[in-house]
C-alpha cells in the first residue's frame, strides 16, 4: 500500500550557546496505512524529538532539515472531490468559525503552549518539490510537516489528520474542563457526535465515571488514558504515541498496546515512540532502532527480534530481563560530540577500523550480526 | 534482621489505599511487590520509608518499633533506609552536579570533607558514572544516567533496606540491567534487603526471590463519591 508518512533526510539541531545538539541526523523513514513503527531507543537518543518535529512541537532554538511528507489517508482523490466529500460535514455541524474552533481544539488536545513559540529557519529548508508556493501542502494533498507552517499545522494537521498521545498528559491537559468536556469538546471539533465520549473513554481504558473529574484530580495513569481518548476521539489517519505506557500497570499497558494495534488493523498508522522492547515485541509491524541521533536497524518487527542484525540492538535486547539481564558497557555520545565513524564504536565488540568511517544502510555496520539485503 | 510492615492501613485525607497491609523484608533478600494500579504500592513504600505516617499499624526496623516520620526519627535509623523513585528528575535538585547530588546525604550528617570526596568517587564508579559526568547537572545528562547518580546516592550511606519504587520502569532496557546487578553487588557485600515495585512480571521473576501481591482496594475507597 501507498506510504501515509515518508520522512526524508530528517535533521534537527538545537543551537546553545557554547555547542550544537544533534538530536536526529539523517533520518529516513516510511509508515503505510495499518502499519505499527516503533521506534525504540534509550532515553536522549532523540527519538522524542522525532515525533515533536512532525508535529511543530519544537522549542525556537531548533533547526530543522529535510521533509515528512504526510499524504491523504484515503488514495489520492484529486483535491476538489477531497473538498466537495469533506466540507459539508464540517460545515453542517461546526457553525463556528474557523478560529474558534482552532483556538478551541488546540485548549482541549492540550497542545503545549510551545507550539507557537518554533520559528523556523527557513533557510535550512529544501522545499523544492513539495508545491510551488504552497506553504509546503503538495499535490494530492500532501503536506510537507516540516515546511506547512504553524497556521497549516494548527488548522489541519493536529489533532485531525495525526493524533498525539503525549508523554506527560498530566502537564499536557488543560485543568479548567473536566474529562467529559474536553472530550466532548474534540469531538465537536471534529465533526463527530459528543455522544461518543463515554465510548471512547471505554476503548482507551477509562471509566466513564471518571470522565466528571478534572484532570488534576487523575492519578498518572488515568490522565495517561484521558490523553490517550483525546487522540482517539478524532479518529486520525496517523497517530504519534510518544511513551504511551508510561506510568500504566501492566494490563493498562496491554490494554493500550492493543488499542493501537487494532487502529492499525482498521487501517490507521501508528508511528509508536517508547523504550519498552517489550511494548514493540508485542504489538509492532516495524521497528526502527535509534541509538545517538540515528536509526540504526529499521526491519521487519519479527526478524529484529528473532535475529537483530546490528550489535547495538543485539546489546539491548540481550539487557532484557527474560533475556540475558546484562547491561551495556559505557555510555552513548553526547549528542554535541558525536564522532564521525560509527556511534557506537566505543562500546562495540565487534569494532574494527572500518567503523572510523560512518556506515548506513538499513542496518548501518560495517559488520552486521546477520546479512540484511537493503 | 528485618524490615516490616505490620498491619499497615494508610492514606490520603481519608482516602484509605492501604488496609491492613503487612510486609517483611529481611536483609539479603530481593521481594518483589506487584499490585494494580491504585492498589497503594507506592505509599506502602513511603511507609516503609518512614515519609508517611500510617494511620493503623506501624513499621519496625529489625525488631525496634518506629515511631514518627522524617526528622522525628533519628539519623542512624533514617538512613538505614533508602528509596529509589520511579523518576529521577522529579527527585533531583536541578541546581546541583551530579557529584553533589550524591554527596548531599553524607553532607547532611556532616562527615570529614576527604571521605566525602573519595566516597563519592567510590559510588560514581560503582554506578558507571564518569568524572565528566559527575560535574554536569540533571538538564545536561539523560535519565538513565541520572538514576544512576540516585541509585548512587540511594548506597551513599550503606543502608540497610533499599525500596526501589518503579525505579526502572522508564529506563532502557540497558540501565534496568545495570541498576539492578549494581543493587545485587552491593546485596551480595553488605547483606542489603531490597524491596522491587514493578508492574513488570519478566523482571520480578528475574530479579526477586520471592513476589507479593498487594490486593486491589475497593473500588468505593479510592474514588469519590459518584452520581447516580
Ligand atoms: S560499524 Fe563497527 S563499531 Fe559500529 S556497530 Fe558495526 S561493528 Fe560496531
Amino acid at each position: 500500500m501507498k506510504n501515509l508518512l515518508v520522512i526524508e533526510g530528517l535533521g534537527v539541531r538545537f543551537r546553545l550557546r557554547d555547542a550544537t545538539v544533534h538530536a536526529v541526523s539523517d533520518l529516513d523513514l516510511t509508515v503505510r496505512p495499518g502499519e505499527l513503527l516503533a521506534v525504540v531507543g534509550e532515553s536522549g537518543c532523540g527519538k522524542s524529538v522525532l515525533a515533536h518535529a512532525l508535529l511543530g512541537l519544537l522549542p525556537a532554538n531548533a533547526l530543522v532539515t529535510g521533509r515528512a511528507l504526510l499524504h491523504p489517508a484515503r488514495p489520492a482523490a484529486p483535491g476538489p472531490s477531497t473538498q466537495r466529500r469533506t466540507l459539508p460535514r464540517w460545515s453542517s455541524v461546526l457553525p463556528r468559525p474557523a478560529g474558534d474552533r482552532a483556538e478551541s481544539r488546540r485548549g482541549s488536545s492540550g497542545w503545549s503552549s510551545r507550539l507557537s513559540r518554533r520559528l523556523r529557519d527557513s533557510a535550512e529548508h529544501q522545499p523544492e518539490g513539495t508545491g510551488a508556493g504552497g506553504g509546503g501542502v503538495g499535490s494530492g494533498g500532501a503536506v510537507d510537516l516540516l515546511a506547512c507552517g504553524e497556521k497549516v499545522l494548527a488548522r489541519s494537521v493536529r489533532g485531525r489528520r495525526i493524533g498525539l498521545i503525549p508523554q506527560s498528559p498530566a502537564t499536557a491537559l488543560t485543568v479548567v474542563r473536566t474529562g467529559r468536556r474536553l472530550l466532548a469538546e474534540t469531538l465537536t471539533a471534529h465533526g463527530r457526535d459528543p455522544g461518543l465520549a463515554a465510548q471512547v473513554a471505554i476503548e482507551a481504558g477509562l471509566d466513564p465515571a471518571d470522565l466528571e473529574r478534572y484532570p488534576f484530580e487523575l492519578s498518572g495513569g488515568m490522565a495517561q488514558r484521558l490523553a490517550t481518548a483525546l487522540a482517539l476521539a478524532t479518529d486520525p489517519p496517523l497517530l504519534i504515541a510518544d511513551e504511551p505506557t508510561s506510568g500504566l500497570d501492566r494490563p493498562l499497558v496491554d490494554h493500550t498496546l492493543d488499542l493501537l494495534r487494532r487502529r492499525c488493523d482498521a487501517g490507521a498508522a501508528v508511528l509508536l515512540i517508547t523504550h519498552d522492547l517489550a511494548a514493540a515485541e508485542r504489538v509492532a509491524d516495524t521497528v526502527a532502532v535509534m541509538y545517538a541521533s540515528r536509526i540504526v536497524e529499521h526491519r521487519p518487527a519479527a526478524d529484529l527480534f528473532r535475529s537483530p542484525a546490528h550489535p547495538y540492538t543485539q546489546a539491548l535486547l540481550n539487557a532484557l530481563p527474560d533475556r540475558d539481564f546484562t547491561p551495556l558497557p559505557g555510555h552513548p555520545p553526547m549528542l554535541t560530540a558525536l564522532p564521525p565513524g560509527c556511534a557506537f564504536a566505543a562500546r562495540c565488540p565487534r569494532v574494527s577500523e572500518t567503523c572510523a568511517t560512518r556506515p548506513s544502510g538499513p542496518v548501518a555496520c560495517h559488520h552486521p550480526l546477520v546479512e540484511v539485503p537493503a | 534482621m528485618s524490615l516490616v510492615a505490620e498491619s499497615v492501613s494508610a492514606g490520603y485525607r481519608g482516602r484509605r489505599v492501604l488496609n491492613g497491609v503487612s510486609l517483611t523484608v529481611a536483609a539479603g533478600e530481593t521481594v518483589g511487590l506487584r499490585g494494580p494500579s491504585g492498589s497503594g504500592k507506592s505509599t506502602l513504600v513511603r511507609v516503609l520509608a518512614l515519609l508517611h505516617t500510617p494511620d493503623a499499624g506501624h513499621v519496625s526496623l529489625d525488631g525496634v518499633r518506629i515511631e514518627g516520620v522524617r526528622h522525628r526519627v533519628p539519623v542512624s535509623v533514617r538512613t538505614r533506609i533508602a528509596v529509589l523513585f520511579q523518576s529521577p528528575r522529579a527527585a533531583s535538585d536541578p541546581r546541583l552536579t551530579l557529584a553533589d547530588l550524591i554527596a548531599e546525604p553524607l553532607r547532611a550528617v556532616r562527615r570529614p570533607r576527604e571521605g566525602i570526596a573519595a566516597r563519592v568517587a567510590e559510588l560514581a564508579d560503582r554506578v558507571g558514572l564518569t568524572a565528566d559526568l559527575l560535574t554536569r547537572r540533571p538538564h545536561a545528562v539523560s535519565d538513565g544516567q541520572l538514576q544512576r547518580a540516585c541509585l548512587a546516592r540511594a548506597l551513599a550511606h550503606r543502608p540497610a533496606y533499599l525500596l526501589c519504587d518503579e525505579a526502572t520502569t522508564m529506563l532502557d532496557a540497558s540501565t534496568q540491567a545495570l541498576v539492578a546487578s549494581v543493587i545485587t553487588a552491593e546485596q551480595r557485600e553488605t547483606g542489603l534487603g531490597v524491596l522491587v515495585v514493578s508492574h513488570d512480571p519478566a523482571l520480578l521473576s528475574r530479579w526477586a526471590d520471592r513476589v507479593v501481591t498487594v490486593a486491589p482496594p475497593r473500588r468505593s475507597d479510592i474514588s469519590a463519591p459518584q452520581p447516580t
